[in-house]
């Protein structure tokens, strides 16, 4: 799950990290109501989860209260990179000497955690490390000993930090590792981490990403997933409820599998036939009748879907449950849309004839039947 | 032969009393896996199709010295039950458990690190060798004996491609899948590096997707080591967009990292043949 900045600022704040003075607002005359407790300059910032905020328009300045009015208003309502803008976060402008980057994050080969550092900062880490791969310092955290205040140092040293902005950048490394490890951070970066021109230091961008895996651990972010406050769609609200995957994409062919690679395999399949897949959708393991019938009404509310295809390959899954779903949903939701039928495994002759029956199409292979919804998608069916 | 397990493996089933510990426990036991004992807190002392069920590892492991285990504890209590079986003597261990946190995970795979234990998983099918052992929930009948290994990071897509190997009477040695989360205790590097000394094993197949870099490692180490036998790929998700995760935890572009395309060009830079479609691997292990 994503944080947005405020979110993830809020919790630095808490854990003794500075960030510049600031507030929320939702509205033009909030945002006023919030500059007036600051002080001027201003950064009013666009609370949307896109990556390349600030060269998408997503961050404007202001020197007086009534500008960060008048720069919360334009903001407020439009879209940044096709994400409406629901809120602003309105700070204190820091007064930059330097940029640096603080980061944690996984480390899958050594199954650990790992620590990234820069003296260069407020761009992408993977643009840093491609420009100036000998600024990025990478620490690998032992998990069981864990990131202490001299690893903390150790990295701030090899920035080329020293005295007391040496034991400053540490204390802040130290406590962000602890943000990390106690909410359960994917990700979690300070990006920029600045160096202000009267020598201290202020996150002024935080991002973090709390593994959802672990958000039973985290009910009160769980509960704002679901509610929607996130960068969810209710589509795929929806999806997590009912225990299935699903990811819009911008096609026209709607695809129901089970399996994360099938899915996105069959994807990849019909793109190899010139096809484009509207969305991603596994539902998993089981796929009982009802769950297929979910599905299908996920996948169906996306008005630009032309066909649909579904590809099960029972494993656990039985292919006459799987029929049955099918024949349920397509009464229940009123499917009219062509489907293509891929269905080999567990039951499979049982489930082929329930759909034969019913005058659908079965097929056996996943590569002709890629190519048949395509077709159909192009044709409109006919 | 094959890897990891063959028909000497003893094995327990951690949560055998829920509705899929015991579903599979009965199709293992039906393929010949040797299922010596059940562990569920508190069921201790009943029996599921025959196998004996305890309240703790320490206990099964007491009466019927087992060396693998496979779990299926939910997610919040899975982490609980790998650490128990470490700390009791087994070193293969299989989780078939979906949603572990990985900071769970990365406990786990601390521990076996340090006791040289092996660890499946999480979120994965499991292994089999055909014809002589399965701890896993994958289909039995896809799969049948013969030369080639396959490693993978997705169940189904396994199923596919096995399947289309077996049709072709292309047998599998061992089938091991790594699991779809981003932490999991095997890599590519691990399984080829076995795969390479077992003698049954005469190509690989590696099945890959978006996510992290483990593919681009073993395309490292396959040119580096100039890996004795061949070794063919198929890659998921080419489609998939940036930042976004694809069913499994594990499958996600971040920013540039982790692309299907990075997979692919570091694959066929190491001379590894990659396939379009998942089926078109059945030609390239058949040349």
């Amino acid at each position: 799950m994503k944080l947005f900045e405020y979110e993830a600022k809020n919790i630095l704040v808490k854990y003794g990290i500075p960030t510049p003075q600031g507030g929320l607002a939702t509205s033009a005359s909030q945002a006023l109501e919030v500059a007036t407790k600051l002080k001027p300059p201003f950064a009013v910032k666009a609370q949307v989860l896109v990556a390349g905020r600030g060269k998408a328009g997503g961050i404007l300045f202001a020197n007086s209260i009534p500008g960060v009015e008048k720069a919360a208003e334009k903001l407020l309502g439009t879209q940044i990179r096709g994400i409406p803008v629901n809120s602003v976060w309105i700070e204190e402008r820091v007064q930059v000497k330097k940029e640096l980057y603080f980061g944690i994050t996984t480390d899958r080969f050594n199954q650990s955690y790992v620590a990234i550092a820069s003296a260069v900062g407020g761009m992408e880490i993977e643009e840093i490390a491609q420009k100036s791969p000998e600024k990025v310092i990478k620490f690998l955290i032992d998990p069981q000993h864990g990131f202490h205040s001299f690893h903390a140092r150790q990295i701030a040293r090899k920035m080329g930090y020293s005295g007391n902005p040496l034991s400053e950048l540490g204390r802040i490394f130290e406590r962000l590792y602890c943000v990390g490890m106690d909410y359960d951070a994917e990700l979690i970066e300070m990006n920029p981490l600045v160096e202000t021109v009267n020598g201290r230091f202020v996150a002024a961008d935080a991002r973090m990403i709390i593994d959802d895996n672990a958000l039973f651990r985290h009910q009160e972010y769980r509960k704002k997933l679901l509610e929607g406050e996130g960068e969810l769609t209710q589509q795929e609200i929806e999806a997590i409820k009912n225990d299935l995957a699903y990811v819009k994409l911008d096609g026209n062919i709607g695809v129901i599998g089970n399996g994360a690679g099938l899915v996105m395999a069959t994807l990849d399949t019909i793109r190899y036939y010139g096809g484009k897949p509207a969305n991603f959708l596994d539902v998993g393991g089981g796929a009982p009748a009802e769950k297929v019938a979910t599905a299908l009404k996920i996948v169906l509310s996306d008005q630009k879907v032309k066909a649909l295809f579904i590809n099960i390959l029972g494993g656990i899954t039985r292919c006459d449950e799987v029929a049955r779903g099918i024949l349920e949903a397509k009464a229940k939701v009123g499917v009219t849309k062509p489907m293509v039928i891929r269905l080999v495994g567990t039951n499979e002759e049982e489930g082929k004839r329930i759909l034969t029956e019913a005058g659908m199409h079965v097929l056996e292979s996943m590569e002709e039947a890629a190519q048949r919804v395509v077709e159909i998608s192009r044709h409109g069916g006919k | 032969m094959g890897i990891i397990i063959d028909k000497n493996t003893r094995a327990i089933v951690q949560g055998i009393t829920g509705t899929q510990g015991t579903f599979h426990t009965k199709l293992m036991l039906e393929y010949g896996t040797k299922i010596v004992a059940g562990v569920t807190p508190g069921k201790g002392g009943t029996a599921i199709h025959g196998v004996q069920v305890y309240d703790t590892v320490e206990e099964a492991q007491g009466k019927h010295s087992a060396n693998a285990s496979i779990i299926f504890v939910p997610a919040p209590f899975a982490a609980d039950a790998a650490l128990e079986a470490l700390e009791n003597g087994i070193k293969t261990i299989v989780i078939i458990t979906e949603h572990i946190s990985i900071k769970d995970a990365v406990s786990v795979m601390t521990y076996a690190k340090q006791i040289n234990a092996t660890i499946i998983g999480p979120n994965t099918p499991g292994i089999i060798t055909p014809g002589e052992s399965k701890l896993g929930i994958m289909p039995a009948h896809i799969f049948k004996s013969g030369s080639i290994g396959i490693v993978s990071r997705s169940g189904t897509l396994t199923y596919e491609i096995a399947g289309g190997l077996t049709r072709k009477n292309l047998g599998q040695s061992t089938c091991l899948g790594l699991g779809g989360d981003p932490i999991t205790g095997l890599n590519f590097i691990d399984a080829l590096k076995m795969f390479e000394k077992d003698a049954q094993t005469k190509a690989v197949v590696l099945i890959g997707e978006i996510g992290g870099n483990l593919e681009e490692l073993a395309a490292e180490y396959v040119a580096k080591e100039k890996h004795p036998k061949p070794v063919a790929a198929f890659i998921a998700g080419r489609s998939a967009p940036p930042g976004k995760r694809m069913g499994h935890a594990g499958a996600i572009v971040m920013g540039k990292a982790g692309t299907a395309e990075s997979k692919i060009e570091a694959f066929r830079k190491a001379g590894i043949k990659v396939a379009e479609k998942p089926n078109d691997v059945v030609k390239l292990v058949s040349i």
